[in-house]
This record gives C-alpha cells, structure tokens and sequence, in this order.
C-alpha cells in the first residue's frame, strides 16, 4: 500500500460483498422474470424458466446467509451516530455534490447506513415470505391466509430493494468516484477519505486531518 | 370446438336457404354434479386415474368414507363425505365429488409468471401445460378451491383437465361417462343450468329442500363445473365448498396495482439517477498529495 492509501475494505469484506452482490442480482434477473410477462425472456440469460424457478430460493438462501455474514462484521459500523444526523440534515448538500460543505462522516456515512438496513429487513422479509412460497404446498388450506401473505410481502421487500439496489449501483459505479475500486481491492487515496469520510480517516491515520497533511 | 367452424353457411346450386346457416352453437362446455343423487360410489375417481393413465394407489383412512383426505398431484377427482345434522335434527350424509371448478376467471391463470403453462380454452377449460410450467406454485396461492396440486419429483403442477383431450372430440369426460345415477351431467353452460335450476325447483317444491339451489359462484365469474346443492346457504357442510370464492386478494393487489406501480418505480428510478447524473455529475475527489504514485503534477 503506497503512503496516501488506505484500506477501506479488507478481503473478506469484499467477498461478502460480492457474494451478496452477484447472489442478489441473480435473484433480480429470475425475480423480475416471474414479476411481469414482459420480462420472462430473462430466464433465457439463466437456463430456462424451470432451471430460475430451481434455482432461485437457493440462490436466496445464500443471500440470506451473506446478508448474516455482512451483519455480523458491519452492524457496528452502520449503527445511526450523532454525526449521521448533522449529515442527514445536510442531505441535499450531499445530492448536490457539494461535499466540502457537509459534516463529517464516519466509516459510512447516514445514506449507506439506510441502504444497509433496509437491504438487510428486506432480506429477512423475503426470506420468511420466500420460504412459504417454496414449500406452498405445505401451507394447510386452513392457513391458507400464510400463502396470500407470502406473495404479497415477496413482492413488496423486492420492489423496496430493488430501489435501494439501483440507487446503490448508479453510486457505486458512476456517482462516487473511487467507491468501486475501493469494494474490488479494498483501497482508497487519503484525499478521498478525507472528503467522504473525515471521522475515519481521522481515527485509521489517529489524528486530525491537518496533522496527516505530508 | 374445431367443428364449429365447420357450420354451414351457403350450399352451392341448392334451391333455398342452406339448411342450419346462421346457426349459433353454445361452445361453453359444462359439467353439473346434482350432489342430492350422489350415492358415493366412487366410480367417477376410478374412471378419472384411468383415463388419465394415474395409479391405483393406497388409499389414507381418516376415519371417515373418504379416499383420502385432499386431491394430490395425480388424484384430481374425490368425492368428500360430510355427515351433517340438519336444523331438525335428522341426519344427511353430504357427498360432493371434488375437483378443478374451471373458474370463468381463474387465480391460478391470474397468478402464472410462466409464459403459457395455464390456457383457458373458448369451451371454458382451464388446462396445465405441464412442459411450459415452471414449478413455482403460485397457481396454488392463486386457486380459491385449493385445487393445483405439486408433484415435487418433477417439479410440476397437476390438476383436473376436465378431460379436455376428450371434450376436444367430441365425448363427455370419464366421470360424467362412468356415473352410474346420473348424479353427472355434461354439456353447454346453457343447458346446464338450465337443468341444474329445474332441478333445484324439483328440490325445493317436492322434497322439501327450501334453500336448494345452484352452486355457480360469481365471484370467479360463474364455473364451468356447477353443483345442485340440498342447501346453496351452506356450502362450506359440503367440505369446504367456499361460500363466496374469489381470487385472493393479495394475488389481485399484486397483478393489477402493485405491478403497474412497482413497473414506474423500477423506471423512475433508473430515470431518476440518470437525470441526477446529467444534472450534477460524479463525485471526483481532487488529489492534493504531491509526489506519490499516479498523482497529478
């Protein structure tokens, strides 16, 4: 790591990342498919719509487990701060790319915290409704309320994080500059810290952002 | 069905109007069970595997006349024995052959993502394509009967056709031909019901059943399997007919408004981001360190 570099994600925070990335959008491609008509051509990207349908609810349980995972090593860094609420309020500065205008962040700032937990409730949510999906069958007719449920609530958790999930990629990629990189090898320049993350900058490099001036 | 096409309509060198030109034919097929003459002998669900080429198999005792408790995958015909005190206090036993209604407007069509594995044909048949089929059960959650059933060995859905292969020739259904009381009839949607009403009247002006009627429910649009019920106000006695069926709410909320919206959400959003990148552009972090690996002078 050369002297103005940081690393931002270690390896096996990049792994879970992009177990959970590839795992959800090959769920987006099969789901979307069985969401509308106009969309079933998808299963041809995936084998066929049997082979989707096959593979879907597996593909959803490793999700789930990445998603745990994430939880486990994240949930403490993405706990709402008093920081996050000075940086909430200046959220439109944030839109308008006037960064140098607005308060400091820590590890992650208030947005990628939301994005976080709501990804994380949409997951539990589809994995309990995808599970009564799965095994419809063996929902008893007298509780067939359970079957009607799980369409809905499948449907209403994918539709919430397919939001969330576009809004992530347009950031990651095309938005924050330096963000994709720093999720594929771990590292971001000092510069970029310091803008988008002041607080941990200044807690990895233990001062203030002054003193690690070369 | 394929013969109506066949009507006459002119004859060439005939002296006179073409004989039966302009005729209508009803092509809405329909099979009327008259429960009240029922006498549960289970012939029709013998007829039904055969024709249908399904197994003989084990049969599940529950205590009660019953083949088994529910259909399955490959049992789409079973008559439920009810045993029902009456508001005088006399006895009835209740037998109602169950099976796939052919719903005028069917949840389980409603609710297939899979690109033709559910047809309704002009004759009302509600029919499973099983090679187009995908496995994902949401016919189950669609159907307010509890009628598809799922055979997780090769991960299809199954249910009555009523004998479509037949009908499309011209013959009644297995069980409509196997029912030794004439408990079964079959024919258009019209003459059903028409003789399921004159039925029905029978009932309640001979035999003293006042509330006898057509089972025929509209909230899945009328059905192309209707019953002559002792008792129209008490469906559920004759196991668990449902009262007032109709699609299940959430597969309605979820085919007409949350689809549409959830459609200008997804687009919005990929809109929205676009616009933002248009209008304000990436975040580039200016690198101010000198000296170091790829930096500008």
């Amino acid at each position: 790591m050369s002297a103005n570099r940081i690393m931002r994600y270690n390896f096996g925070e990049r792994v879970n990342h992009w177990i959970s990335g590839l795992s959800y959008t090959y769920l987006l491609i099969t789901g979307l498919a069985f969401w509308s008509p106009y969309m079933f051509w998808m299963v041809i990207l995936v084998g066929g719509g049997p082979a989707a349908r096959f593979w879907h609810p597996w593909v959803g349980l490793m999700f789930s487990a990445s998603m745990l995972w994430m939880y486990n090593i994240w949930s403490r860094d993405m706990r709402a701060t008093k920081e996050d609420m000075a940086w909430k309020d200046a959220f439109g500065q944030y839109i308008r790319n006037e960064d140098d205008q607005l308060p400091p962040a820590g590890r992650f700032n208030w947005g990628q915290k939301q994005f976080f937990w709501v990804m994380l409730y949409a997951m539990l949510g589809l994995l309990i409704s995808g599970v009564g999906l799965w095994f419809v069958d063996y929902i008893p007719w007298n509780l067939r309320y359970l079957r009607y449920a799980s369409v809905l609530v499948h449907v209403v958790c994918a539709l919430i994080s397919i939001g969330a999930f576009i809004i992530h990629v347009y950031m990651g990629t095309a938005m924050v500059r330096g963000g994709f990189t720093s999720i594929i090898r771990g590292e971001v320049t000092s510069d970029w810290a310091k803008l988008h993350h002041r607080l941990w900058y200044e807690k990895m490099t233990g001062g203030t952002a002054a003193s690690s001036r070369k | 069905m394929g013969q109506a096409t066949l009507e006459v309509q002119r004859i060439s060198g005939h002296a006179g109007a073409a004989p039966g030109a302009g005729t209508q034919r009803d092509l809405k097929v329909c099979k009327l069970i008259d429960v009240t003459t029922c006498i549960g002998c289970k012939a029709c669900e013998v007829a039904c595997l055969e024709w249908n080429g399904l197994p003989i198999r084990e049969t599940v005792f529950d205590n009660t006349y019953q083949t088994m408790p529910d259909t399955t995958w490959d049992f789409w015909n079973l008559i439920k024995f009810n045993e029902h005190t009456t508001d005088d206090g006399n006895f009835m036993w209740l037998m109602r052959k169950d099976q796939c209604m052919h719903c005028a407007e069917p949840g389980c069509l409603v609710a297939c993502p899979a690109d033709g594995a559910i047809v309704q044909y002009a004759n009302g048949i509600v029919d499973f394509q099983q090679e187009k089929c995908i496995g994902c059960g949401y016919c189950i959650s669609g159907c307010p009967f509890n009628i598809p059933k799922f055979n997780s060995a090769t991960k299809k859905v199954f249910k009555c056709t009523l004998c479509s292969d037949r009908v499309g020739q011209g013959l009644e259904p297995a069980c409509i031909k196997t029912c030794p009381t004439g408990c079964l009839h079959f024919g258009t949607k019209e003459d059903m019901t028409m003789l399921a009403e004159s039925r029905a009247k029978q009932l309640r002006d001979v035999s003293g059943f006042k509330n006898a009627g057509v089972y025929d429910p509209q909230g899945v649009g009328g059905t192309h399997v209707i019953y002559v019920l002792h008792d129209t106000t008490k469906p559920e006695a004759y196991g668990g007919l449902p009262a007032d069926p109709s699609i299940p709410w959430s597969v309605k909320l979820w085919k007409s408004p949350l689809k549409w919206l959830g459609n200008l959400a997804m687009v919005g959003g990929i809109i929205g981001v676009t616009l933002h990148y248009l209008r304000f552009g990436p975040k580039v972090v200016e690198e101010h360190t000198a000296g170091a690996k790829g930096d500008r002078p």
